[in-house]
């Protein structure tokens, strides 16, 4: 069992890090997100990443699509601060992510990952548990939570293995909104649920978004989800992982389902599909 | 067995074995005109089952050593439990206790029950304390393997919540191990009346009489066999309560995770 980092910041490096911030907003510029030359290699093996460059502007929605094995959960999981870089720097709002605050960035599994022996409220109660952040409200926060998500009150005392996948999904996803974070990060979330399942969870993540207006990274192998959510959509290349094409979805957000038959949403994915193609014959 | 439906049929079907086993042992033995000191025959047991008396001391026997062996299992769930939970915190730990655990399971009892007994004198501490012994094994290793191997995926999500050792330990770690233990009890269950039979065998028993250890040693002294197979069909039933015990608490508190 790897052990466990607790690395608190300093007080006088936190107030380094506020003025900065505050010195780059005058500026007029200052990515949510920001990767800058980073390289990932693991021991004994060949580079995961080379030379990820990205700026994720406040509220954006980025989608990362690649080939398997390219390294686009690898790259999340930098974002998240599982892990690190071999080289290079990533920023979330200014700080490494390892020092931010847990309760700012939020992380949804490809699956559906919840503790077996808790009830899906339960598990929405876990990261404010973890972090310390019970309180009067708590039954209250999670119960909205939960609904938001789309989950009944009688759900809520549903142990995991009693909900469908699609279900446990939902849960999974209260889990990471129920703190309000700033940042969330989804590393495949539907991949595991049929097509219009992931169609439906689509459209309802993508008004949850409206709302909370998190920025967000969506890592996926699907083209037709990556655009139908994103502002932006990256395609990945394959070993060294690279960023090999940045392109920008233009269609008007609120988006609904008629957009999925509207013929220019087939030529971007075409386009997007044409780039992974090329991505994955290098 | 975990996975099978119980319908009539697994009941009825051991008892038809059982059936089928005690006919051919009479048949054997009247055939085989074996001498009842030797080989009794089902009827010859059932004989010394039907006096009252005797029915009353068998009872009273199995109470007494299914009390040890309770008190030496729970000592044992005690101890175990708390071992594993100290082993899961670093491997060096593990790697410096984990040789000492294994003397639990290979010594034979036997050879240190006479210690044992000098140690905590006759009765019925001694007796729980051979079977303590005996049982500690199976909870350490299960445990402390359910401990150490939780889902990574699980603890990612708790290091994402920057969680504590602590919280780790009480919300991940031990949740996880339960389905464990529960499989090192049922293995320790019936070795915990192993243990208070092999202990009772030294020391009689508990200080208000006599438990089946007791009486096995002594019957089988006397030469008197079929009072002997009751002692032992009553040791085996108690070893067979214990486990179905264990399985039945198992049932109840997994049910709801575990499809």
């Amino acid at each position: 069992m790897p052990t466990l980092k607790r690395e608190g910041m300093a007080p006088r490096l936190q107030n380094l890090c506020a003025k900065h911030r505050n010195l780059v907003t005058l500026f007029g510029h200052s990515p949510m997100i920001e990767i800058s030359e980073v390289h990932k290699s693991f021991e004994n093996h060949a580079n995961v990443l080379s030379n990820i460059n990205v700026q994720i502007e406040q509220r954006q929605f980025v989608s990362i699509v690649g080939p398997s094995g390219c390294g686009k959960s690898t790259l999340l999981r930098l974002v998240a601060g599982l892990d690190v870089p071999t080289s290079g720097q990533i920023t979330v709002d200014g700080d490494s992510p390892s020092h931010r605050l847990a309760s700012r960035t939020a992380f949804v599994f490809q699956d559906a990952t919840l503790l077996p022996w808790r009830t899906a409220a339960g598990n929405v109660r876990l990261p404010l548990e973890l972090q310390n952040n019970v309180n009067r409200q708590t039954p209250q926060t999670v119960r909205d939570t939960l609904s938001l998500v789309g989950l009944l009150p009688s759900d809520a005392d549903k142990y995991p293995r009693m909900l469908s996948g699609g279900m446990q999904m939902r849960t999974s996803l209260a889990r990471a909104i129920v703190t309000e974070p700033e940042v969330l990060l989804l590393d495949e979330p539907f991949g595991a649920l049929d097509d219009i399942l992931r169609q439906q969870l689509n459209e309802e993540l993508l008004s949850l978004w409206a709302k909370k207006k998190w920025t967000t990274i969506f890592v996926t192998h699907n083209v037709s989800e990556a655009v139908f959510l994103s502002n932006r959509v990256l395609v990945m290349s394959h070993r060294p992982g690279q960023i090999a094409a940045d392109i920008a979805v233009p269609f008007e957000y609120p988006r609904n389902r008629k957009l999925r038959s509207d013929s220019k949403f087939a030529e971007l994915c075409g386009q997007v599909s044409e780039h992974l193609r090329e991505a994955a014959a290098v | 067995m975990k996975n099978e439906k119980l319908s009539l049929l697994s009941f009825v079907l051991p008892l038809v074995t059982l059936g089928v086993v005690i006919a051919l042992w009479q048949i054997t033995v009247t055939v085989g005109q074996f001498k009842i000191h030797l080989l009794p025959a089902p009827l010859d047991v059932a004989n010394v089952l039907a006096d009252t008396a005797m029915r009353e001391n068998l009872w009273a026997a199995t109470c007494r050593t299914g009390k040890a062996a309770m008190g030496g299992f729970t000592a044992a769930v005690i101890i175990g439990v708390l071992t594993s939970l100290l082993f899961s915190q670093a491997k060096w730990i593990r790697q410096s206790g984990y040789p000492y655990a294994i003397f639990f399971q290979t010594v034979p009892i036997v050879a240190i029950a006479p210690f044992v007994i000098r140690l905590f004198g006759f009765g019925l501490s001694s007796v729980m304390v051979v079977s303590a012994i005996i049982s500690l094994f199976p909870i350490i290793t299960n445990t402390t393997t359910g401990l150490i191997s939780v889902d990574p995926k699980q603890l990612e999500l708790f290091h994402l919540n920057r969680a504590s050792r602590w919280q780790i330990l009480w919300k991940l770690q031990f949740p996880s191990a339960i389905r464990f233990l529960m499989t090192g009890m049922k293995t320790s269950s019936g070795l915990a009346v192993v243990g208070a039979i092999v202990g009772e065998f030294f020391t009689g028993g508990s200080v208000d009489g006599y438990g089946l250890g007791y009486y096995i040693r002594l019957t089988s002294d006397l030469m008197k066999t079929p009072e002997l197979f009751a002692y032992m069909i009553c040791s085996t039933l108690l070893g067979v309560i214990a486990f179905l015990f264990i399985s039945l608490v198992e049932r109840f508190l997994l049910k709801r995770w575990i499809a």
